[in-house]
């Protein structure tokens, strides 16, 4: 399983899970998982188009996730934010079926952009998903003060600025991420090692380090038993994120005795 | 500015200076042309009731609200506790934390360590005497433990002017005490304007240098024994109230109905 193709696939999952692990903290923090499942799933509209137009499937991920975190931005300044997250995720993905219905023949592609095709990334995607990856740890790192200190107390360091910039930053990595696990495994590996993290440590510098040592641990795995079993490995990834979440509330539980 | 011609300029300029301010939402008139100013080294009680305006002229103070007429005038940091916080339980956040980010959590990039800024959180922590929980999430500490963290919270970044919206609304008697006798403390020691709005004020009668009372958006401010009386408190509600002494209470009550003053 380390064969020269396979090379690229623990490259990038290994940066996948570094970014994940980071930016699911503050999800997981700020209770915006909502956002984090809508961004992911509506760039999956990007893709589609992208296709359909003949034109790099990252660059139409990135306009669409983008597109998401500025929609639902702008909406949840004069409304709920859980209603407008909804709204964009529902317009994108009717751009999508629209896009697929006007490919056709589509199938097997948006498979892959649901869960992901980590073994078969290509050297070509290498360098994009390697920069987009330092770009949005260095945004979270820029950020990171303002972020937690406007997660932790909404209330008294009111930020709209710092929000947008958040959702940004989960923009950048969808757009990075959902070529290699797919929209519906980097939600879990958004949320998933992040939670687990909250279990057993106090500090939020430490619980960013554990997350992201959680969501290594599962790529990782989830790519050997993919290529050891032929399963598919976002069926390991989901899997491994909800056992890792049940043994941290379980020792939350014991802990709290 | 004229407080250069001042031979005492700390003391005749206030911390804050609210002038005939007033906000209209709509149709509806929130503030009514309000004005008082906020001595340094005093507890200043916001008294009305729900309703009245307290939020709304907080959030004024802070920027946060726009105004329809008049000025506010601040001088320094403003230190705000807001009233609802619910904090939740597994946030990976110490008290200790939390207080660090009131120096600098608005700054750009990651925390380095430094001793100085460890020593700083230490001594605001002390202030509020909250070092023997500090290394706790601050979610799984009780409603007055957390309020001492989100004061040690807006302490830290030496702040002239101290806002605290309903501090004593979800506390038992006997921390409410504590944190009016803390506050006062800290208005003392630091030179501080302390303004806290409450829908009661007898708790705060024994520290409350002045009190602005908050009814139906219009204020009256002064000593409390220039405000609380019933001629005063019945132009301000426009209509009878009386106020009763009981076992060195206050107690403010409506009249019948059809006395009202205008």
């Amino acid at each position: 399983m380390f064969a020269p193709f396979m090379v690229n696939a623990w490259i990038v999952a290994t940066l996948v899970a570094i970014v994940a692990g980071a930016v699911g903290f503050f999800v997981v923090l700020r209770g915006s998982a909502f956002v984090a499942h809508a961004i992911p799933n509506g760039s999956f509209a990007g893709a589609a188009g992208a296709t359909l137009l003949g034109v790099n499937v990252l660059f139409g991920l990135g306009v669409c996730s983008l597109g998401g975190a500025l929609g639902i931005s702008a909406l949840t300044k004069r409304g709920r934010s859980d209603v407008a997250t909804a709204l964009t995720l529902a317009f994108l993905l009717a751009l999508g079926a629209l896009f697929l219905s006007l490919g056709g023949g589509y199938a097997p592609a948006v498979y892959s952009l649901l869960f992901g095709e980590v073994l078969g990334i290509s050297v070509s995607q290498l360098v994009p998903t390697v920069v987009l990856c330092l770009v949005s740890l260095a945004a979270l790192a820029l950020i990171y003060r303002p972020l937690l200190l406007n997660s932790a107390l909404p209330e008294s360091a009111p930020s709209s600025r710092v929000e947008l910039a958040f959702l940004l930053v989960i923009a950048l990595a969808t757009t990075m991420t959902v070529p290699v696990v797919g929209t519906t495994l980097i939600f879990s590996l958004l949320i998933g090692p992040a939670a687990t993290a909250r279990a057993f440590v106090s500090r939020p510098g430490v619980a960013i380090l554990v997350a992201i040592c959680i969501a290594l641990v599962i790529v990782w795995v989830a790519i050997g038993a993919s290529y050891l079993s032929g399963w598919p490995v976002g069926f390991f990834v989901g899997s491994l994120s909800a056992v890792a979440y049940a043994t941290g509330r379980a020792y939350s539980a014991l802990a709290s005795r | 500015m004229t407080a250069t011609l001042n031979p005492s300029p700390v003391k005749a300029d206030p911390a804050l200076r609210v002038a005939e301010a007033s906000v209209q939402i709509g149709q509806r008139r929130i503030l009514d042309e309000v004005s008082f100013e906020l001595t340094p080294g005093t507890v200043t009680g916001l008294i009305g009731a729900n309703g009245a305006g307290k939020t709304t002229l907080l959030r004024a103070i802070l920027g946060r609200q726009a105004l329809s007429r008049g000025q506010i005038a601040k001088h320094g940091r403003i230190g705000y506790v807001p009233q609802k916080f619910l904090l939740d339980p597994d946030m990976p956040l110490r008290g200790r934390d939390l207080v660090g980010l009131g120096l600098d959590g608005r700054r750009f990039g990651l925390p380095l360590p430094s001793k100085a800024k460890a020593a700083r959180v230490e001594e605001a922590l002390r202030q509020v005497d909250a070092q023997s929980f500090a290394d706790t999430r601050v979610g799984r500490l009780s409603g007055g433990e957390q309020q001492r963290i989100l004061l040690a919270h807006a302490l830290i970044s030496q702040p002239r002017l101290l806002l605290l919206d309903e501090p004593l609304a979800n506390l038992d008697l006997r921390s409410a005490k504590e944190v009016v006798t803390l506050l006062s403390r800290l208005a003392a020691e630091h030179e501080l304007g302390v303004l806290i709005s409450a829908h009661e004020l007898n708790q705060l009668l024994p520290v409350m240098g002045q009190v602005v009372y908050l009814a139906d958006g219009r204020a009256i401010s002064g000593s409390t024994d220039e405000v609380i009386r019933a001629d005063v408190l019945s132009l301000l509600y426009r209509h009878h109230v009386d106020v009763l002494h009981v076992h060195g209470r206050v107690v403010v009550v409506a009249g019948e109905g059809d006395q009202v003053l205008s």
